[in-house]
């Protein structure tokens, strides 16, 4: 069963959309990499999805595309809401950035790169978010362990 | 002033830019900052004319943590997210996995958390406006809401055992139900809180000196708050009626009557004002909760959802294995995932899980409201004075628990 929106999508980019499903009543269209942009440009300017509610990362490891990007939308037009995820493989940990589209993506990209690891082409500013310059790895990675410790600083001025 | 100390660090002095503007740090350690935000700011005189805020001051891990505990254990990581309206992030944790799993609870359990979410929201709100109040130098009315608040926790504490951190809900129901006296403590807490409530306002809404640090400072428009990815009062003060409970209701709000404020002009005042209805309409929604309180179970009736009574672990041996094996393999949700969204003090606070049929989240991930008003907070202070950075500061509500997680 899948709803009028997710059809649209299907319909729109055929070559792109990779996979529909609504578990538990959630929509989901699964889009390539390289198409990440362009469906969100659609959903924004056609399909009335104003609001982006949030953008992260989840890591499959061992799975192989490694990691999936995750949107939440919302549209306040419609009252409707959809999830937009697409594969990331690890050899090339790179999406394009949605701060054109929508400036509120900009902090919740440079948590996903300080999280994951994972880059945003055209970023303004891709700096860590959470953690400070000079940690090592990405902790929300599966292969960063729990306990892991982080070597000292030197002072810096 | 010529004080070259060497020991100094080598940018103890305000660092002066080659046009004559100067380079500002405010925070992390700063009266108005809540002790966690650091904010570089640029400044002309008393202009500011850029700003960057940086956290990360209070992270702890916690989606890190709770991949690595059963779905149950993570329900007191999730009180230390919004620490002024612990309920709301129970509710929307329980609500998510429920979600997952394809249940739902009894609807004394329903009512119940209903209730304990709006005690939450008249905490955050009224925290928000006295530490706002108090850091514009009205001092009394913190007091007056404090003392409200502190009714209100009491409140909380009696049917949850915690003043801050309570821990309320299970997946598939709650720790306990409520204490017998409950409505009869719950009228005069509501009670204290529309006397506080109404002696503050007595002292804000047209005292001069609020109003004009509130009026106009920190403004944003509509569609830029949209654009920013704003819930709550923030994107409700620019005209925008938002609201999880009304646009996509959960538990059983929609039984209930309440109105959504909203303002026009998306500044401080308009903010302010907001979360002051909102109380009021907090409270109608208990007293009408109240009134419609079902009797019955407050938890799911399948042992493979949450702990049987004991009585049934003592003297069977089916309650004894499903005891066992809850504490143990914890609650198993089928693969999958899912979004489920709740309205905090905030704004919309969200819960991703993905399960992967284990006992542990695959991946927790929390959106959380004031994340977007923090990464906001540069475009609202920048052509502002100095000053009403600490009024703004104060409206969007930081909290740095579930801002850095």
């Amino acid at each position: 069963m899948t709803s009028y929106l997710l059809e649209t999508l299907k319909t729109r980019f055929p070559a792109a959309v990779l996979e529909t499903h609504a578990f538990r009543g959630d929509e989901t269209a699964v889009v390539k990499k390289e198409a990440w942009k362009e469906v969100a440009a659609y959903l924004k300017d056609e399909l009335g999805f104003d609001l982006l509610l949030d953008l992260t990362a989840a890591d499959y490891l061992p799975r192989e595309p490694r990691f999936e990007l995750v949107c939440h939308f919302y549209s306040t037009k419609h009252n409707y809401r959809l999830r937009l995820k697409c594969p990331v493989p690890a050899g090339d940990a790179s999406a394009d950035t949605l701060t054109g589209l929508w400036p509120g993506a900009d902090w919740f990209e440079r948590e996903a790169w300080d999280m994951f690891g994972i880059t945003f082409a055209g970023h303004p500013d891709l700096r860590r978010l959470l953690m400070y310059d000079g940690f090592e790895g990405h902790p929300l990675r599966k292969d960063y362990p729990l306990k892991k410790r982080q070597p000292r600083l030197p002072h810096r001025d | 002033m010529d004080r070259k100390n060497p020991d100094l660090p080598k940018n103890w002095e305000l660092e002066k830019l080659e046009d004559g503007r100067l380079v500002l740090n405010m925070g992390p350690s700063h009266p108005a900052m809540h002790g966690i935000v650091r904010i570089l700011l640029t400044v002309d005189g008393e202009r500011v004319t850029d700003a960057d805020a940086e956290i990360g001051y209070l992270h702890r891990g916690f989606e890190k943590t709770c991949e690595n505990v059963t779905w149950n254990q993570c329900v007191p990581y999730t009180d230390r997210l919004n620490y002024v309206s612990p309920f709301i992030n129970n509710v929307g944790f329980a609500l998510a996995v429920e979600k997952l799993m394809g249940i739902e609870t009894p609807a004394r359990c329903q009512y119940i958390r209903v209730i304990m979410s709006e005690i939450s929201r008249i905490t955050d709100h009224l925290t928000c406006l006295g530490a706002n109040a108090m850091e514009l130098s009205a001092f009394t009315v913190y007091f007056y809401l404090i003392n409200a608040r502190e009714a209100l926790y009491r409140l909380g504490d009696s049917a949850a055992g915690g003043r801050v951190t309570p821990a309320y809900t299970r997946v598939g129901g709650l720790t306990r139900d409520l204490p017998p006296d409950f409505k009869r403590d719950a009228a005069e807490a509501l009670a204290s809180v529309r006397r506080n409530v109404a002696d503050a306002e007595k002292m804000l809404t047209r005292n001069r000196i609020f109003h004009d640090r509130l009026r106009g400072t920190g403004a944003i428009s509509k569609e830029e708050a949209l654009g920013m990815s704003f819930t709550g009062p923030a994107l409700r003060s620019t005209g925008v009626p938002l609201d999880v409970r009304k646009a996509t209701p959960y538990l059983v709000y929609d039984r209930f009557d309440f109105d959504i404020p909203v303002g026009s002009n998306g500044d401080n005042y308009d903010r302010y004002l907001v979360r002051l209805e909102e109380i009021r309409q907090s409270a109608r929604i208990i007293e009408q909760a109240l009134a419609q309180l079902p009797d019955g179970p407050v938890n799911h009736p399948a042992y493979d959802v949450i702990l049987p009574p004991k009585p049934e672990v003592y003297n069977s041996i089916e309650g004894l294995m499903a005891h066992f094996k809850l504490t143990f393999e914890g609650v198993k949700p089928p693969a999958g995932e899912v979004y489920q969204a709740v309205e905090g003090g905030n704004g919309e606070v969200g819960f991703y899980l993905v399960s992967d049929g284990s006992g542990r989240p695959w991946r927790l991930r929390l959106r959380p409201p004031c994340f977007p008003l923090t990464a906001g907070l540069p475009k609202l202070i920048k052509g502002g004075y100095i000053a009403d950075i600490v009024a703004t500061f104060g409206q969007i509500n930081m909290i740095g628990g579930e801002l850095e997680r």
